[in-house]
């Protein structure tokens, strides 16, 4: 209720396409449904193969069963990871260029209120945390949307390290070596998968969440 | 698979797409390519896509172009002056790692006495070398990161000849492309010209201040820190300088060719 009256506050000071989905307008544009796929597929094919490849020489005292890996084994791994890598470096340029230069990453994402976050996770936690109006994120949305992006720069910057550590040496030492750079690598990973998780819980305990993002309303 | 494309062709009452995948169950990992089986991966993949492209011969086709452009795309990165770190001997990993696609037991065994590398193709001097006269040569050492394809990687102290140095004196033609190294037990690799030049590709005859051992190479391996390991050779019986792709024992089995580091 008073969650409800500050957030609707904040959805009318900071977004302007709230006004236009009151009118039935889009809430999410083409180029960012379009990128937000394209992206889904090619993460999936990045962290499949990506497994894969972490079986050949685990960090830890575990693998992943083959029958969630893609590749076949670690050649067939490593073409597909080094395949879809132009896919997801491509689209997340496009997508970041795009989220930069429309502003729709200010206007979406900013500013986070250390206070509203708080207050956001306790209601969702308590299930009252309203999803009306899906144009405006809630602080929560905001800091795990926000997080997410940061981890896939964190990835793809240490992957790159991985893959060229003579080449890019510099990169390499800013993550501390190679050795550090994959442990570095495995950690972005586990923390995009976990976003994914509870990405798509949300989305099917939110289905009008799920087909704004199919037909952009 | 050689096989496939004969097996495309229409048979009444057989499934190729199933006959393959079938026959695909029963062969070792290594000859099974990177074909794959089922499982979550290829469902989702399936689904999002419509249509199952993740087996068979169009994925490994779609696939292996793409590797063939990140052989190009490498080959621009790669910078002939870039070095790669070094490090001080305390850091050397010891016992360093045995690594290879036979056990410890089975490497190679090259007679001393008998050796002679044989040196062909696109060359002036087309003579073959004894120990003794390759010894001769002059040596440097280096202490860098050997990273295996598989990810792990560790530190070594190799110590020979620069091979650009060798490639001078036997009068290589540097304008060719590759250079291909057959290894004793039926190995072989092939490396770019821009590599084989680079300051820190070395013809390795001692590891860690002794004789290399038989585990690492004996009697000569090369040495290359701009790539991954399985594009170091051991035991190094024959290299020819080629404009002709010759590919390598891992690389036609899928393995990026370039593999620089």
């Amino acid at each position: 209720m008073t969650i409800e009256a500050t957030q609707s506050e904040i959805g009318t000071s900071t977004d302007r396409p709230g006004v236009a989905n009151s009118r039935g307008g889009t809430i999410h544009p083409a180029w960012v449904r379009l990128t937000h796929w394209v992206n889904a597929l090619a993460m999936l094919m990045m962290i499949g193969s990506g497994w894969q490849i972490y079986d050949a020489s685990p960090l830890f005292p575990f693998d992943f069963p083959s029958g969630i890996t893609l590749g076949g084994w670690l050649a067939g791994a490593l073409l597909w990871h080094f395949a879809a890598m132009w896919l997801l470096v491509v689209n997340g340029l496009l997508y970041v260029g795009l989220g930069l230069w429309t502003g729709r990453f200010r206007r979406k994402l900013f500013p986070i209120r250390p206070g509203q976050v708080v207050a956001d996770a306790r209601a969702a936690l308590s299930g009252r945390l309203s999803h009306e109006d899906l144009s405006v994120y809630n602080a929560v949305q905001k800091l795990l949307y926000l997080g997410v992006i940061l981890c896939a720069v964190v990835i793809v910057l240490s992957g790159i390290s991985i893959w060229k550590p003579v080449q890019l040496r510099e990169l390499t030492a800013l993550f501390g070596g190679y050795d550090a750079a994959r442990y570095v690598h495995f950690f972005a990973m586990a923390a995009i998968v976990g976003f994914i998780l509870v990405h798509v819980v949300m989305a099917f305990l939110v289905p009008k969440s799920l087909r704004a993002m199919v037909i952009g309303r | 698979m050689s096989g496939t494309r004969k097996l495309r062709k229409p048979i009444p009452g057989v499934d190729a797409q199933l006959l393959i995948r079938d026959a695909a169950k029963h062969l070792p990992d290594p000859t099974r390519r990177f074909f794959l089986r089922g499982g979550a991966s290829l469902g989702a993949l399936a689904f999002l896509t419509g249509c199952d492209i993740v087996d068979g011969p169009t994925a490994e086709s779609v696939l292996q172009k793409i590797s063939y452009f990140n052989d190009r795309v490498q080959g621009w990165l790669f910078n002939p002056n870039r070095l790669a770190p070094t490090y001080p001997d305390s850091m050397v990993t010891r016992p360093f790692p045995f690594n290879a696609y036979y056990p410890e037991e089975d490497a190679p065994e090259v007679d001393k006495d008998d050796y002679a590398l044989e040196v062909g193709g696109l060359v002036e001097e087309k003579k073959t070398w004894t120990l003794d006269e390759l010894y001769a040569l002059p040596q440097e050492t280096q202490i860098t990161r050997h990273i295996c394809v598989e990810g792990w990687s560790a530190i070594g102290k190799w110590t020979g000849t620069p091979l650009r140095e060798f490639l001078r004196r036997i009068g290589a033609d540097t304008r060719a492309k590759y250079i291909w190294f057959r290894c004793a037990e039926g190995y072989s690799t092939s490396i770019d010209m821009a590599t084989a030049l680079h300051p820190q590709t070395q013809m390795t005859f001692s590891f860690d201040g002794e004789i290399l051992p038989r585990k690492y190479g004996f009697p000569m391996k090369v040495r290359i820190p701009t790539k991954l390991g399985f594009k170091n050779p051991k035991h190094v019986m024959e290299m020819a300088i080629t404009d002709k792709y010759l590919g390598g024992y891992w690389e036609d089995q899928g393995y990026n060719w370039f593999s620089g580091s």
